[in-house]
């Protein structure tokens, strides 16, 4: 198996509910794997887990092959997986700089002895990952508040490219953003393709799907009820599988 | 959608470009970064000529030490409401370390000692026990919304009100005095002509702007407050941070306490009475934001906490009745915050 990460027979239960039942998904490097599913289909629960935020009830993530404990979200961190989520997991009123380092700040000494933030050193690397993906921002001192849909998008992007990502989960990555600032946010998911970083999407989007993902994955009720390439596969098709009548896209 | 906006990089502003009319966005740019200072030096202008008493130095002075205790208080409050929390038991804290940190600073020779076993005790004994007790009640706050999730305002109505209860029930309901002359310094005396407490709120004012500006605990705050998720997400220990901030403020609401106790030379469980109140107002004033968390600044709420010791100095001088203060009060809280949502959204 040359999977970059996997997971078996995950499962999750709130409550009565099972959001997440039994599912085993696998992803390559340079891989964009989207998962699509109605609301409420256990998407969301499942990517949680694997970047930390839930506890899974049962089932396995092996990241290189290896099994790998992720029992918080600093364990995901560690292990290289990077989200970004639907709200963007961004501070309105932190810079530029504040959010890529956020919870893992660049500190120096002052005066010898206490620790203190080195806002300066952190604007200056933030400077440096945006210049790498080709993103301009005005001013670094300026609050994520003042900033556009895409450029806050693209901060986050950058945020987890800064910190090395091996796999990057994108929660509705073009939700919200203007046609000009998808396009641009979908070309940015194809050069950290291109950088051997594996990419899960989720998306109510299929046209972000079919442009950048490689395969995809369908959940229903928290399982997963079909996967496909996106090459061999087409939108009629694949929202059968999300609404529960597959039937529908074959007799096409 | 015109190729020209496809062309458009993820950089582009969303507002449209600033320098045409240079000089006045300079002007906007100050008054949105510094616009309740020229209110405060408006009102000491007009303050200055209201009264000639005014700006006599002595008269100076009492009005930075009036609002010394609520300025100490304000302190932790900003910390708190950054976080998108509030902390109601302030006041109470104020009462419970007055209490119990007089009891500990009875002079022995004081016949009605409420404690006849603790009196001549080490002059630090009852600063260290006052602290602790403040301190104590401020984890309990933060405990209580880390770890039960109720909101803060209950959780703090909550101990605002067992507080005050316990200050009652410790002191017997009476007044601990006959306080030690060292312990009086702290409220009474002056260093190089400055009084004591005033100098004290000086320097927790830099410790905490320092704090909450410089080191990872403040960006951490500010973090929650803005969005408490990303904090969480980011592997920030949302908990730990907010039982750390309800600590402190409980800590400054104690040292207010100790201010308190030994200005009036006396530790009496109904003093504090509104402090919560006043602190937090202070705080709005000086810009710390109530409707979204994350916003507010050390600086801020000093000058906030002066423009409450000035308008409070301009309505006793000029003699307006009580009742008229307390209307004049309310609506200057109003009119200030309504001022400064308007300057955020010029900032937008």
């Amino acid at each position: 198996m040359d999977y970059l990460l996997e997971t078996r027979n995950i499962t999750k239960r709130f409550g009565g509910l099972t959001a997440v039942d039994r599912v085993s998904i696998g992803l390559r490097a340079g891989e964009a794997l989207a998962v699509l599913g109605d609301n409420g289909a256990g998407k969301s629960t499942l990517i949680k887990i694997i970047s930390g935020v839930h506890k899974p009830d049962e089932g396995e993530i092996f990241i290189g092959g290896k099994p790998a404990r992720i029992d918080s979200p600093m364990d995901a961190l560690a292990a290289g997986i990077e989200t970004i989520y639907q709200d963007l997991a961004l501070a309105e009123n932190l810079d530029v700089g504040a959010n890529i380092f956020l919870g893992r700040e660049r500190m120096k000494r002052s005066l010898g002895i206490l620790k203190v933030l080195d806002d300066q050193a952190m604007r200056e690397e933030a400077q440096k990952v945006l210049d790498r993906l080709d993103i301009h921002i005005p001013s670094l001192k300026k609050t994520i508040r003042t900033l556009s849909g895409g450029q806050r998008q693209a901060v986050a992007i950058s945020r987890s490219i800064y910190w090395d990502a091996k796999v990057l989960i994108m929660d509705e990555p073009t939700a919200a953003l203007g046609v000009a600032e998808q396009k641009k946010v979908l070309n940015l998911v194809r050069t950290l393709k291109d950088q051997g970083i594996g990419i899960i999407i989720i998306s109510h989007q299929m046209y972000d799907v079919f442009e950048v993902a490689d395969r995809l994955a369908v959940m229903r009720r928290g399982v997963l009820v079909g996967e496909r390439i996106v090459k061999e596969t087409n939108p009629d098709e694949v929202v059968g599988l999300i609404v529960g009548s597959e039937t529908v896209g074959k007799e096409r | 959608m015109a190729s020209k906006a496809e062309e458009a990089a993820i950089g582009e502003k969303p507002v449209g470009g600033a320098g045409k009319n240079g000089i006045l966005t300079t002007i906007k740019a100050m008054w949105t970064k510094i616009g309740i200072l020229f209110i405060f030096i408006g009102m000491v202008i007009l303050a200055s000529f209201l009264s000639p008493a005014f700006l006599k130095a002595n008269n100076l002075m009492n009005v930075v030490m009036q609002v010394s205790y609520i300025g100490l208080i304000a302190l932790g409050v900003t910390g708190v409401i950054v976080s998108a929390g509030v902390d109601l038991s302030s006041g109470s804290i104020v009462a419970l370390t007055a209490v119990v940190s007089s009891s500990f600073a009875q002079r022995p020779d004081w016949a009605a000692a409420l404690f006849p076993g603790l009196t001549g005790l080490p002059f630090i004994v009852p600063l260290m026990v006052g602290l602790l007790v403040g301190s104590l009640v401020g984890f309990v706050n933060g405990w209580l919304i880390a770890k039960t999730n109720i909101p803060p305002f209950i959780a703090t109505l909550g101990t605002m009100t067992a507080v005050r209860g316990l200050a009652q029930l410790y002191s017997r309901g009476r007044p601990v005095s006959g306080l030690s002359d060292a312990y009086n310094f702290i409220g009474q005396g002056s260093l190089f002509g400055v009084p004591f407490a005033v100098l004290l709120l000086l320097v927790l004012a830099i410790i905490t702007h320092f704090m909450y500006s410089r080191t990872r605990f403040g960006r951490y705050v500010y973090a929650i407050g803005g969005n408490v998720n990303a904090a969480r997400v980011s592997g920030i220990n949302v908990g730990k941070n907010l039982i750390l901030i309800y600590t402190f403020a409980g800590f400054l609401a104690s040292v207010a306490g100790i201010v308190v106790a030994s200005r009036i030379g006396s530790g009496q469980p109904g003093l504090g009475n509104g402090y919560e109140l006043q602190a937090i107002t202070a705080a709005v004033i000086g810009g710390t934001s109530f409707s979204s968390g994350g916003i507010g600044t050390v600086p801020g709420t000093i000058i906030g906490t002066l423009i409450i010791g000035v308008l409070n100095n301009i309505l006793v001088l000029t003699n307006v009745s009580a009742y008229f203060q307390d209307i004049i009060r309310g609506i200057i809280i109003v009119g200030a915050v309504i001022i400064d949502e308007r300057r955020r959204r010029v900032r937008k």
